[in-house]
């Protein structure tokens, strides 16, 4: 039987760039250029390694988002996945996590699943809870912020590195798996491989296909509320000296000044 | 006055720092009522007591530690049903954030990450958040259900606020998916002596100019002498010089010390997003167009080899 993974992977702004919020306080997305989430990559890579490994597997990315965020899902087809699903809706617009994690849950119960792939957060929200609210949503096992995974038969492994400790995890499948920087580098895609993707499918869904109502989702269904967002102020320009010897008699003297000596 | 449902992290009995610093922030909603779970839970009451908490519901039992996550949120949701708080906090540690969430869908509310500061408003807390690696400040609120807020570490001073802290046992019932995830073994994290990272008033880190492990000593011989911890690029992490634990920025730890230094390190906006808050950032580099240098109060361009050990002796003969 084939092992069906779901990759969820967000289309965020370049961190690179200079990222700014609009006039709503949600994100503008105008002022700068979009990508595939950096740490998404990761688990795109794990779910072709996973893949590879079994019998016999499909591998789906999972996106919601703007219409850009096709670009998001090209990537991780062109770096292997199968096809891909895009959940786009203007009534999405300003969606919490709460509400993310409802389209994302609709989505991938839609598609089919046995194992669902996260990334260990995003880029941009950098909250680092919707894996765990997924699996909260779909009533199955959360295997989260793995820094290493495999899958055996029916079973998921992995070992998460904690602040105070390392565990070694397991679950039975279906289950929601979110993995780490850590879990190895993702692959680039090869040019066979970006000229494949252009080939493989990828199915638009909107919020009536996930029988999702536009009340639920977007700034006006959101639990949370954003009053104000302001720019930090750039700091003031530091002291800096070539050290010439004394660089480091220097320093100390500063950091007497400021009394942490 | 209302109560503030406020989770405790802890190790054996032992609360962690940015648990008493909630409870600070919780006194400026209402009264705290402290959750410890686990093992050595009772133990935690006197210090909690001590920094205001009028109440300590406790629970222990195999499964918070034979099964992941689930068993805490079933727990907290117990507490959260015998409460009925205005507010819940936990610390912004990646298991709190994980049960925050889980508990916030479960209650109908919703959930703010790693807000920096928060105050009693008119419609219920506010929580400052820093955004886009520090470069936005954001106030926002949870505006449906009781506010579930998560906090990050030296978002508020802790202050001593003697309080009851009655010790009450919490009867938690387990879910179906409580036992979801087998935790089939654990290995702690050996302890280096130093201040944790998070906690830490003063951080010290390397990257890649470090250029070795065994380099590393020269960080090292910096934070002792300033009782530092001790920070590392994901460089320098990658380089395996220096585990990963230490790793501060986006995909590491996030740091607010007092003072942060920073030696061979260059700047990138991933590292930034990890260290941008802290109150003095100092930086030793010996490329003058690194963009570290951008932030700092104090940077000496210069050669880290040259620059740390003249700096840690230094230290030393002023301290005597
Ligand atoms: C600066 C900022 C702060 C925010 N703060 C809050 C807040 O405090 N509370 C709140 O409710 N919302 C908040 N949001 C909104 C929130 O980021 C989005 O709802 C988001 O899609 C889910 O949260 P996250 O991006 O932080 O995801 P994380 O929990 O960090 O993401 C983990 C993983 O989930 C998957 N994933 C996340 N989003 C998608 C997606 N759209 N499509 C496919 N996969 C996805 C990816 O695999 C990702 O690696 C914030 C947004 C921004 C830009
Ligand atoms: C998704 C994602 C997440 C990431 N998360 C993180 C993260 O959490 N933390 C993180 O740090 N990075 C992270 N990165 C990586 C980040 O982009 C940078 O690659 C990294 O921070 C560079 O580390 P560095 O400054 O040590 O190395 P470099 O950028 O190579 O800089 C080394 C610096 O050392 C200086 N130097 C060399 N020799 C000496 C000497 N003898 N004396 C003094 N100075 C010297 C050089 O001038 C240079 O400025 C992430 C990247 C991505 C894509």
């Amino acid at each position: 039987m084939s092992l069906r993974i779901v990759v969820c992977v967000k289309y965020v702004p370049d961190a690179t760039g200079d990222r700014h919020f609009a006039d709503d306080l949600t994100l503008d997305r105008d002022d700068v250029d979009g990508l595939l989430s950096e740490l998404d990559e990761y688990a795109v890579e794990q779910a072709l390694q996973i893949a590879d490994e079994a019998d016999d597997a499909e591998i789906t990315v999972l996106t919601v988002g703007p219409e850009d965020a096709k670009d998001a899902l090209r990537k991780a087809l062109s770096m292997g996945a199968d096809k891909a699903v895009h959940v786009e809706d203007d009534d999405l617009h300003g969606t919490d996590v709460i509400g993310t994690s409802l389209v994302l849950a609709k989505a991938v119960e839609k598609t089919g699943y046995d194992l669902v792939i996260c990334g260990m957060a995003s880029t941009d929200g950098t909250m680092g809870v919707l894996p765990a609210l997924l699996a909260e949503r779909l009533g199955v096992p959360q295997v989260t912020l793995l820094s290493e995974v495999s899958v055996d038969g029916t079973t998921v492994k992995g070992r998460r590195d904690g602040d105070s400790a390392s565990e070694q995890l397991e679950a039975s499948l279906p289950a929601v798996v979110s993995v780490t920087d850590q879990s190895g580098e993702a692959r680039y895609p090869s040019f066979k491989g970006i000229m494949a993707a252009k080939k493989k499918p990828v199915e638009s869904l909107d919020l009536e296909d996930l029988e999702i109502e536009a009340e639920e989702v977007g700034l006006g269904g959101s639990w949370t509320a954003v009053d104000s967002a302001a720019e930090r102020p750039a700091r003031t320009a530091g002291t800096i000296v070539k050290d010439e010897g004394e660089g480091g008699k220097q320093l100390a003297e500063f950091l007497a000044g400021q009394k942490f000596i | 006055m209302a109560e503030v449902l406020v989770y405790v992290d802890h190790v054996d009995g032992a609360v962690r720092k940015p648990t008493l610093e909630l409870l600070t922030l919780a006194r400026r909603i209402g009264e705290p009522v402290a959750v410890a779970l686990g093992n050595g839970a009772a133990d935690t009451a006197a210090a909690l007591a001590e920094h205001g908490a009028v109440k300590v519901l406790t629970a222990d039992a195999p499964e918070f530690t034979d099964y992941l996550v689930v068993p805490k949120v079933d727990a907290l949701q117990a507490a959260y049903d015998a409460v009925s708080p205005a507010a819940v906090l936990l610390p912004s540690s990646a298991e709190a954030k994980e049960i925050a969430a889980r508990l916030a869908l479960r209650i109908g509310s919703g959930i703010i990450t790693d807000a920096v500061d928060l105050e009693a408003g008119d419609g219920g807390p506010v929580a400052t958040q820093s955004a886009f690696a520090a470069s936005y400040t954001t106030k926002s609120r949870v505006s449906k259900g009781v506010p579930v807020i998560t906090v990050k570490p030296n978002s508020a001073a802790v202050e001593a606020a003697p309080a009851a802290g009655a010790v009450e046992a919490l009867t938690v019932s387990f879910s179906a998916t409580a036992t979801g995830t087998k935790v089939l073994s654990r290995t702690p994290r050996e302890s280096t002596g130093r201040p944790e990272l998070t906690e830490a008033a003063i951080v010290v880190s390397g990257g890649r100019g470090v250029n070795g492990a065994e380099n590393f000593a020269i960080i090292e011989a910096l934070a002792d002498s300033l009782g530092a911890a001790v920070g590392a690029s994901r460089a320098a992490v990658d380089a395996g010089w220096y585990p990963h634990t230490n790793q501060v920025g986006q995909t590491g730890k996030s740091v607010s010390p007092q003072l942060y230094i920073a030696s061979g390190i260059s700047g990138a906006i991933q590292h930034r997003a990890g260290m941008q808050t802290s109150k003095t950032i100092v930086a030793v580099n010996k490329d003058a167009e690194a963009p570290i240098f951008d932030l700092v109060d104090y940077g000496v361009v210069g050669d880290l080899f040259a620059v740390v050990p003249q700096l840690t002796d230094e230290v030393k003969s002023r301290k005597g």
